[in-house]
């Protein structure tokens, strides 16, 4: 599991990468929430492009950005999620409250 | 009904073998020819079963989770994932979406999502003694060419 993070006038974009299940989902939690702190963004692009796996733990980080993004003013959406990501997101039914963009190239 | 083949294991209930379930899991399914969705859906699921035993069945300790994976018929994929942890008092509750004891880490979605990904699930569990989750899944075949 790695994270990228990008930063560009007031947009951060996370970048997610390799398999994010609970085992991961700890440092995932925390990384995240240091880099929100770090970059106070307005919008966190959530990019889950390089993805290979995920499951419902990933769906409670996704919720977590949101919640904080929310919280702080900002906006958070979710971009390109593989088939297998895209099919827990449908799953869980979390497009009702973040935005989940599929294929924007 | 005819058990064609099948697999047990048994491993601590330790987080780094959550990716070790599934793939395990994957490699004793891909033999029924499984469309790339059919076998993440499966992989899924397993992650899903195998975490909740690591997060609820035994909090703040290390535990066994036994794991068998039965092709029952031909097309019939059976997994059971079990744990000897304290137990889910109530099964009912525990199912519904977002409900989660497990706080703001987790999303309540496990369940769900092994419900959505297999055709049947079924969960026992007695306080104290432990869980037992069997989840099925029919492969439907396909003809290759070659």
């Amino acid at each position: 599991m790695k994270i990228y993070a990008e930063e560009n006038n007031g947009s951060l974009r996370l970048s997610f990468s390799g398999e994010l299940d609970h085992h991961g989902a700890k440092g995932v939690m925390k990384t995240v929430e240091n880099l929100l702190d770090e970059y106070l963004p307005r919008v966190c692009v959530i990019d889950l492009s390089e993805l290979s796996f995920m499951d419902s733990s990933g769906i409670a980080v996704i919720l977590r950005i949101n919640k904080r993004m929310n919280g702080m003013g900002g906006k958070a959406w979710v971009e390109n999620p593989s088939g297998q990501a895209l099919r827990v997101i449908d799953a869980s039914g979390i497009d009702r409250v973040i935005r989940v963009i599929v294929q924007t190239r | 009904m005819e058990n064609l083949d099948y697999i047990k294991m048994e491993f601590l209930s330790k987080s780094v073998n959550e990716s070790f379930a599934r793939a395990a899991v994957g490699a004793f399914a891909a033999r029924l020819d499984p469309t790339l969705d059919e076998l993440a859906d499966i992989k899924t699921a397993v992650s899903e079963a195998v975490t909740n035993c690591i997060v609820h069945a035994y909090p703040g300790d290390i535990g066994l989770i036994r794991l068998r994976v039965r092709i029952l018929e031909r097309e019939l994929l059976e997994i059971t994932v079990k744990d000897g942890g304290v137990g889910i008092p109530d099964i009912k509750k525990a199912r519904e979406p977002m409900y989660t004891t497990g706080g703001d880490d987790r999303s309540g979605m496990g369940f769900t999502i092994m419900e959505s990904f297999m055709d049947k699930v079924r969960v026992r569990s007695a306080a104290g003694r432990g869980t037992s989750v069997t989840m099925s899944r029919r492969i439907r075949r396909r003809k290759p060419r070659l």
